[in-house]
């Protein structure tokens, strides 16, 4: 783990040097442990900061409402395995099996969305890349001074627009504004100005080929790596989207999980059993996002190594 | 307190003028104003509720079957101070608002006032319908208004003492009947190394209920301009005699509603709890180890002799601003907190306890509860409910006032000020947030 990793540099380390060779002078093999165990220590603490409320919920779905208070705290009790998949069962059966249907529409929110969204920001950021024409860079800029604005800041002003186009409470509301990511075509546009030489797309050109078929079969490979990047933040900020949601929708058959989550959980004092499915929805909603990532993160780490190498 | 009641309309029809004025392209529909008649729709009708009561599109489904041509969808979503009131002033701003909406009691000024209700008093038998609900209910949904409803009363929250009878017979102790004895019994439980109770300082509503108690008023409106009185003499008696079980560490300080309070009941840390009728559920499902061992008694007195009850939530059904149907919304509003079946189902699936006189009646309140050891425990609320005083007005503001009282509480649970010093800021911070929204105000 420690061995093969490039030798890690001192929290503060030694400035805009790239640890890119085994060049140690300057660097005592004792001032080495030290940083090395330094840094180590950083990650070890923030690895438990973050993964200790992932594991207390992991544990804490595994117990009945009255274990919760009752047992050791971020362990298992002895059935624990029974009362999980009890819980499970209860999770997707209360409410006529309302919290299925919200991880569905996360997942058309968050899947669909990201995809379209992806797209979107590709062609265009590559458009800005690659064509020059008039107004180019203040249409960047204005792209770019919308990664500012926090989505949440649109929130109420999307909801008057949606009232005037009778779409509001409607999936429509939800998915469109997800489809744009100025953060992606900022990052579509500086991935495609590395990464596809224009040598290239004259060569398709003089081959025959359309902008748009180039665009497709030629560019996005290249850029694929940009993609995927751009696909897994959409995918993510869709998914844990709240505010947008908790404006536009009141049925809640259209709900994402986060806002069903959060209408469940305001109803605790009223229904003491939705505590345990809260915990345990949480848990299950965190699943997609991992596998996301899991799936996706090699294409990611060889696309950016090869991008590197060109 | 009546007698200056007919001004009022006066001064909420300034505050609502004002804050029209402030907010941009306000083209509500006329339909259901002060003067207007209230029509019947030709034809089939739509109608939209939006709850958050549990169960609330079942008993829905009763009225759907019984009345085809006003049928009515039901939306939920969080409760109200979570989200769903701040959604009902987007849609009414933007004018697809549902035609019903569910609102506590504490939240009706504030829709009051930036003009959010519809007025349904000529609707049907609305206006006549004031004798079925309990008085101080009605008194809350009118705002003492001449020729005003703005809601129909759904449920309430009137309040008693819930205790375990085993404990307190065991060691030997007197049931409290006054808030004297009642800090003189929190010594000997102390003793025992328990507490009497938890003060619940996110609550404010409960400490409100407890000054309601009292006979405090923290809000009035004088026909011109608010009066805000977080601070009267009702007030600090209630806040001294809290402050001084909490500077003894007499009561616990666990977060209501939390899993640690839960545990605390269930395991015997607390003998009682000064709680609202909707509570009997909490108790009984967060502290399944104790049933059989409560009971539930009148809240404590001020005075010996004396019989006064406080309260602590409840909600209406209110036609909101905008509804093209207000006549047929009216009308379901009323079956929905009167009809006897529907009463019956909405307790048993949402936990309500009726604001409808006749909720006496119903079944689910008759007999006795084997959690509280086969007490009739309803009665007492019932009671409790005939008790409260029905003049008790709530501010235009409350989730802000209830946010700045809160953190005092938590301060001085922290060792910083008082609990008089938190209501002293609380009043200070209503009266600039009421003067932010041009609302006129008493200093």
């Amino acid at each position: 783990m420690s061995s093969s990793t490039t030798a890690p540099r001192r929290p503060r380390g030694a400035g805009p040097t790239e640890p890119d060779g085994a060049v140690d002078h300057g660097r005592g093999p004792r001032q080495s442990i030290m940083s090395r165990s330094a840094a180590m220590l950083v990650m070890g603490v923030f690895t438990l900061y973050f993964l200790t409320p992932i594991w207390w919920l992991l544990t804490t779905s595994t117990k009945t409402g009255s274990e919760i208070t009752s047992t050791v705290p971020l362990w298992f009790t002895a059935n624990s395995f029974g009362t999980f998949f009890d819980n499970l069962a209860r999770l997707f059966t209360y409410g006529d099996g309302l919290f299925g249907r919200w991880l569905i529409n996360s997942a058309i929110y968050a899947g669909v969305g990201a995809l379209i969204g992806t797209i979107v920001a590709a062609m265009c950021g590559y458009a800005l890349a690659k064509y020059e024409f008039k107004g180019r860079e203040a249409i960047f800029n204005i792209v770019l001074s919308g990664v500012l604005v926090p989505a949440t800041a649109l929130a109420l002003p999307l909801f008057l627009i949606f009232s005037q186009a009778n779409l509001t409470n409607t999936m429509w509301a939800v998915f469109l504004p997800s489809l744009v990511s100025p953060f992606g075509v900022y990052l579509a546009r500086i991935y495609a100005a590395a990464s596809v030489p224009g040598e290239l797309l004259e060569a398709a050109r003089l081959d025959g080929s359309g902008e748009i078929r180039t665009f497709f079969t030629v560019s996005t490979r290249l850029m694929a790596p940009a993609l995927v990047t751009i696909f897994l933040f959409q995918f993510v900020a869709i998914w844990n989207n709240f505010f947008l949601p908790l404006i536009m929708l009141r049925d809640q058959a259209l709900f994402p999980v986060t806002l069903g989550l959060y209408a469940w959980n305001s109803q605790i004092s009223q229904i003491p059993e939705l505590r345990i499915l809260v915990i345990v929805g949480a848990l299950v909603s965190i699943v997609p996002l991992i596998i996301a990532f899991l799936a996706l993160q090699r294409f990611w780490s060889s696309g950016l190594g090869a991008g590197g190498v060109k | 307190m009546r007698a200056h009641y007919g001004k009022v309309t006066a001064a909420f029809a300034i505050s609502a003028l004002a804050l029209t004025g402030c907010s941009a392209g306000g083209d509500s529909t006329d339909a259901g104003a002060e003067a207007a008649a209230c029509e019947a729709s030709d034809g089939p009708v739509e109608l939209t509720f939006t709850t958050w009561v549990p169960g609330m599109d079942q008993v829905v489904e009763l009225w759907n079957e019984e009345n085809p041509d006003i049928q009515v969808t039901v939306q939920t979503g969080p409760n109200g101070n979570s989200g769903t009131y701040q959604n009902f002033f987007n849609q009414i701003q933007a004018g697809n608002a549902p035609d019903l909406g569910q609102i506590e009691y504490d939240a009706l000024p504030n829709f009051r006032v930036q003009d959010g209700l519809e007025n349904i008093a000529e609707c049907g038998d609305v206006a006549g319908s004031a004798d079925q609900f309990v008085d101080w209910t009605w008194g809350q949904v009118t705002f003492g208004e001449e020729g005003s409803v703005y809601a129909i009363p759904q449920d309430s929250g009137p309040m008693a003492m819930y205790y375990r009878a085993d404990l307190f017979e065991e060691a030997g102790i007197e049931v409290p009947t006054t808030w004297e004895e009642y800090a003189a019994a929190a010594e000997q439980i102390k003793a025992e190394g328990a507490y009497i109770t938890n003060f619940p300082k996110t609550d404010v509503n409960w400490f409100a209920g407890m000054v309601w108690q009292n006979g405090g008023q923290w809000f009035a409106n004088d026909g011109e301009s608010w009066d805000v009185n977080l601070t009267g003499p009702e007030s600090e008696e209630v806040a001294t005699y809290w402050q001084d079980l909490l500077s003894e560490d007499l009561v616990s300080t666990l977060p209501s509603f939390s899993d640690e309070w839960n545990a605390s009941f269930n395991e015997g840390q607390q003998w009682t709890w000064v709680s609202a009728v909707w509570g009997a559920t909490t108790l009984s499902d967060g502290a399944p180890d104790t049933a059989g061992q409560w009971a539930v008694a009148p809240m404590p007195q001020w005075e010996a002799d004396s019989q006064e009850a406080g309260n602590w939530g409840g909600s209406s059904t209110a036609v909101l601003k905008g509804s093209e149907h207000p006549a047929e919304a009216a009308q379901f509003a009323l079956w929905l907190n009167t009809d006897p079946e529907a009463l019956a189902l909405a307790n048993e699936l949402g936990g309500l306890y009726p604001a409808a006189k006749s909720a006496a009646d119903l079944d689910a309140f008759a007999g006795g509860v084997e959690f509280y050891g086969g007490q009739e425990i309803y009665d007492v609320f019932a009671e409790a409910s005939a008790n409260v005083d029905p003049d008790f007005t709530w501010g235009p503001t409350m989730t802000q006032t209830y946010t700045d009282v809160s953190d005092g509480f938590g301060a001085a649970i922290g060792g910083s000020g008082t609990l008089m010093d938190a209501l002293a800021e609380g009043q200070q911070q209503t009266i600039d947030a009421l003067k932010a929204q041009s609302i006129p105000v008493n200093e």
